[in-house]
């Protein structure tokens, strides 16, 4: 079986103007949403209690509500989560309050309500200290990220694959991110933890592209560089295609069977790893063209063997 | 030329057996135990003994077990079912602790790897589940540094007043403002002559002149050197206190750490009674001394039964009995330190303990009023009262620095220091972070993270063989050693996994078989360009191997990235994540190679490879 049957080298470089707005539009948008709306954060990062209960038979949240508020927690969201008997209450931290001792009062408060009794599933408390540090964490693990590939990509290829695949997949990020502020989807840690990944996974794209690019350039001669851009890029589409497949197989798996917590950490790699492939693909190239790649960057000069003198 | 040499291919065989072994643990599951460990402080399990005492009372139960484990704190009995372990455990609880009131060992339900015992005894152990998986509670405690250094200057600010006082330096006063100290003088005279003085006693202080209004003064703050002595002592104090207080739970394999400059970890699997785990954490033994009733006779009468009025009668630690006066001389919160040492003139073992102004006081008077009378160190813990140590009193003891000494063994010097300390926190401690997973919600976990996989897995490896044939089914081989490797490596390294470390597996697998495509399409695209099959399988696994290192490395930096500012979920995710790129590098270029080299290998005359259909533009 073979899916790809390309008879030439798809000219993807004479769109290449295309796609950079087409990216641009995107891109802008998604800064847009996260201007506007803002990232929905977890509990991990603001703060606050956050208590998962389970009932026999569906409870009624009106009365759940009323009871925390009889506590002082008018402020509480009590809502349903996954089914109908499970329920998801979120308190965010106050000043002034022993903290620590929320989920026992609320648990016990839900327990005085007449019907079905509550059983707890998971807590989860984070203290006002722990947030702003996982914030900070998450921005230095990124500024990491970006500074090892570009470094490590120049070392191996050309500053200006760097510099184009480092774009191209940031902008992915961006994306991912704009999208959750988009839907008001959780931005929970393992979803931080899926972007990251992802923006590590998503430059292998481009490196397999530049790859190709550095080979067909070394290989044919007289071809001009968006030949060679189209002609490494269709060399490597059926690659491409089948191992994002690949990759994506597992991850719907997770979509499907992981439940509530992997779901927002897949969620974030479908995004990425569909946009994964567009912008390695056909945002990086069309940059590494306008950066100037050549021919002469990657014939290397034949190295003088030098005696040494004793 | 597509031949392994035999050393190769020798080496992958090994691998991956050694692979099998250490994942062979994860497939017997998990058998019922009870487990034994110390519950008081001032016990230290002998295990030999133990396991003997163990092993006699299940016999007079009439009780089998499937076998005896020890290690350094605690003994281990596994059974056939939960039947039997229950009986066990209230045997061993009887045998062990007769009086139930007041128990000295904790004897745990816990549940133990049915994996036989030579694989344990190479360390082939089950992977750890964390506590998502497994259910219980996970705390972050924020130790207050402050409090601590706070607590030490108001200990420096008694230390003080005595030496200036023992040295006949004039002061107007001596108090402590915020982080510092301060001492005035009405002189300069006096100011020098202090400077010189407090120099010559102590390195922990440094000192500022300085003039406030008429007076002069002296500013002392602590040297960079003792803030961290401090700090790391209270976080080591804390840390101890706290197993002290977890004992009690009974919780068969708690974990206690430090985590960064000024943070507890505690995790306790399998609890669910938040409030009393808390509770207990929260916890003050208190230390107190109170002075021996040696009245000729009142001993004995205790022992028969009538115990005097205003005294109380309590065990040494050797088993004496003793008479305990009720009226407290001291208590716990007097004492800054206690550390084991050794005696400046006889040179035995000795523990030093330091007492803050107003508990030097009152210690000075009781000591000089209560020569050669014996006084009694108790350990107070959940209202009941254990004697320490009860020495004898040689003669007045001023300046707060008492010294205990005389028939210790340094070890038991090191333990009673630890033991004195033990009772109090060294600096306040606030939760920061709390997590509880009910025993459902792991169970559910466990298996929603299992089924992504397989179901994953299968899905990739139907595709794969369908797609690429011959070597579609090479790939999907290698990609399993790499999940075997994997397994076994993190069962080895016995890294925690969670449900994003089960995320992360998953995900290494969906991204490793990356370099088999990478390899199979390489293979395609030389038999498309008219390569023979031999050169065409060369050429493939050669060229690729670049792409493949290139493209791990970019994943691999990610990884790292996540690993050193990732905690909790993020860094289990990380941990999986890098070790699976490394395990994917392996498995798919020389398991894969190997596998390739075996099948094609030895035959000259090779027409077609079944690597599924090569399509040629214009044929």
């Amino acid at each position: 079986m073979e899916f790809f049957r390309i008879h030439k080298d798809i000219p993807f470089m004479k769109h290449a103007l295309v796609f950079n707005v087409i990216s641009l539009i995107t891109f802008l948008l998604a800064v847009f949403f996260l201007a506007t709306k803002g990232l929905h954060f977890s509990v991990e990062f603001t703060g606050g209690t956050l208590m998962e209960v389970s009932y026999s038979e569906p409870p009624a949240l009106e009365k759940l509500r009323d009871a925390l508020a009889k506590e002082g927690y008018q402020d509480a969201q009590v809502q349903n989560f996954g089914s109908s008997r499970d329920v998801l209450i979120r308190l965010p931290n106050r000043d002034g309050v022993e903290t620590g001792k929320v989920s026992e009062k609320v648990i016990a408060s839900l327990g005085a309500i007449e019907g079905p009794k509550p059983e707890l599933r998971r807590v989860e408390f984070v203290g006002p200290q722990v947030g702003k540090e996982l914030a900070s964490d998450g921005a230095m693990a990124l500024l990491l990220v970006i500074g090892g590939i570009v470094v490590y990509l120049a070392m191996r290829f050309e500053w200006r694959f760097a510099v184009s695949a480092i774009i191209a997949n940031l902008h992915d990020v961006i994306i991912i991110l704009g999208f959750f502020a988009l839907f008001q989807w959780e931005f929970s840690l393992p979803v931080l933890a899926a972007t990251l990944a992802v923006l590590g996974y998503s430059v292998n794209e481009s490196v397999v592209v530049f790859d190709r690019v550095r080979e067909t350039f070394k290989k044919k001669r007289g071809l001009t560089t968006p030949q060679v851009l189209d002609h490494a890029i269709t060399s490597t589409i059926s690659r491409t295609i089948i191992t994002h497949g690949s990759t994506q197989i597992m991850v719907l798996s997770m979509l499907v069977f992981g439940g509530e917590t992997l779901f927002y950490f897949s969620l974030a790699l479908t995004i990425g790893i569909c946009f994964g492939i567009y912008s390695s693909v056909l945002v990086a190239s069309p940059l590494v063209m306008w950066l100037g790649v050549s021919r002469e960057q990657f014939m290397q000069p034949k190295k003088e063997k030098q005696e040494a003198v004793v | 030329m597509n031949r392994y040499p035999l050393w190769k291919n020798l080496l992958i065989g090994l691998v991956l057996l050694w692979g099998l072994i250490y994942t062979l643990p994860n497939f017997y599951g998990e058998v019922p135990a009870v487990q034994v460990s110390s519950g008081k402080a001032t016990l230290k399990l002998d295990t030999a003994a133990t396991l003997k005492r163990v092993e006699e009372s299940l016999a007079a139960a009439g009780l089998q077990h499937d076998g005896l484990f020890a290690d350094l704190n605690s003994v281990r009995i596994r059974f056939h079912d939960t039947d039997t372990q229950l009986k066990a455990k209230d045997a061993v609880e009887k045998a062990f602790n007769p009086d139930a009131s007041d128990p000295s060992y904790v004897v745990a339900l816990n549940l133990l790897s049915a994996s036989p015992q030579w694989l344990t005894s190479i360390h082939a152990l089950p992977m750890y589940l964390g506590l998502d998986l497994r259910g219980g509670v996970h705390f972050l405690l924020q130790v207050d540094m402050k409090g601590a250094v706070t607590k030490r200057l108001d200990a420096t600010t008694g230390d003080l007043r005595t030496l200036l006082r023992d040295k006949n330096v004039r002061h107007i006063g001596i108090t402590r403002e915020g982080q510092t100290v301060v001492v005035r003088f009405r002189d300069t005279e006096n100011q020098s002559r202090a400077k010189a003085v407090i120099t010559a006693n102590t390195n922990d202080l440094q000192l500022v002149e300085g003039q406030d209004g008429a007076d002069f003064k002296l500013t002392a703050t602590l040297t960079p050197l003792a803030q961290k002595t401090i700090q790391e002592f209270a976080i080591k104090q804390n840390i101890s206190t706290l197993h002290n207080r977890i004992n009690e739970l009974g919780v068969a394999e708690p974990v206690i750490q430090q985590q960064g400059l000024d943070r507890i970890v505690v995790q306790l699997p399998g609890v669910q009674d938040v409030a009393k785990a808390k509770d207990i954490l929260g916890r003050t033994a208190t230390l107190e001394i109170r002075m021996v009733d040696d009245t000729p006779g009142a001993l004995e009468a205790a022992m028969t039964g009538s115990v005097p009025p205003g005294t109380e009668l309590y065990n040494e630690r050797g088993g004496r009995p003793l008479l305990v006066k009720k009226q407290v001389v001291l208590t716990g919160e007097r004492l800054t330190d206690a550390q084991p040492g050794f005696d400046g003139q006889t040179h035995e073992p000795a523990v030093h303990l330091t007492l803050d102004a107003a508990g030097a006081r009152i210690f000075k008077d009781v000591t000089r009023e209560n020569v050669n009378k014996r006084m009694a160190i108790l350990l107070i813990e959940k209202g009941k009262g254990e004697v320490v140590t009860a020495p004898v009193i040689r003669g007045e003891i001023g300046g707060g620095r008492v010294q205990i000494s005389g028939r210790m063994s340094s070890e038991e010097a090191t333990d009673t220091a630890l033991l004195l300390r033990a009772g109090s926190l060294a600096a306040p401690m606030e939760i920061i972070e709390e997590r509880t997973i009910g025993p459902s919600l792991g169970a559910d976990n466990i298996s929603k993270g299992f089924h992504s996989t397989l179901w994953g897995f299968i899905a990739i490896a139907v595709f794969m063989c369908i797609y690429y044939m011959l070597f579609g089914f090479v790939s999907v081989i290698a990609l399993a050693s790499n999940l075997l490797l994997l397994v076994a490596l993190l069962s080895l390294l016995q890294a925690t996994l969670t449900l994003p470390g089960i995320a992360a597996i998953a995900l290494t697998l969906g991204m490793a078989i990356d370099a088999n495509v990478l390899i199979n399409e390489r293979i395609r695209e030389e038999l498309r360009n008219g390569s023979s099959p031999q050169a065409a399988i060369h050429a493939g696994y050669d060229r690729a191997f670049d792409t493949i290192l290139d493209s791990n490395v970019t994943t691999l930096i990610a990884g790292i990235a996540l690993l050193i500012f990732g905690s909790g979920p993020v860094r289990g995710f990380a941990v999986v994540h890098c070790l699976g790129i490394m395990t994917s590098m392996f498995s798919a270029i020389l398991v894969s190679r190997g596998l390739v080299n075996l099948i094609y290998g030895k035959k000259r005359k090779l027409e077609k490879l079944a690597i599924g259909q090569v399509w040629k533009p214009g044929v």
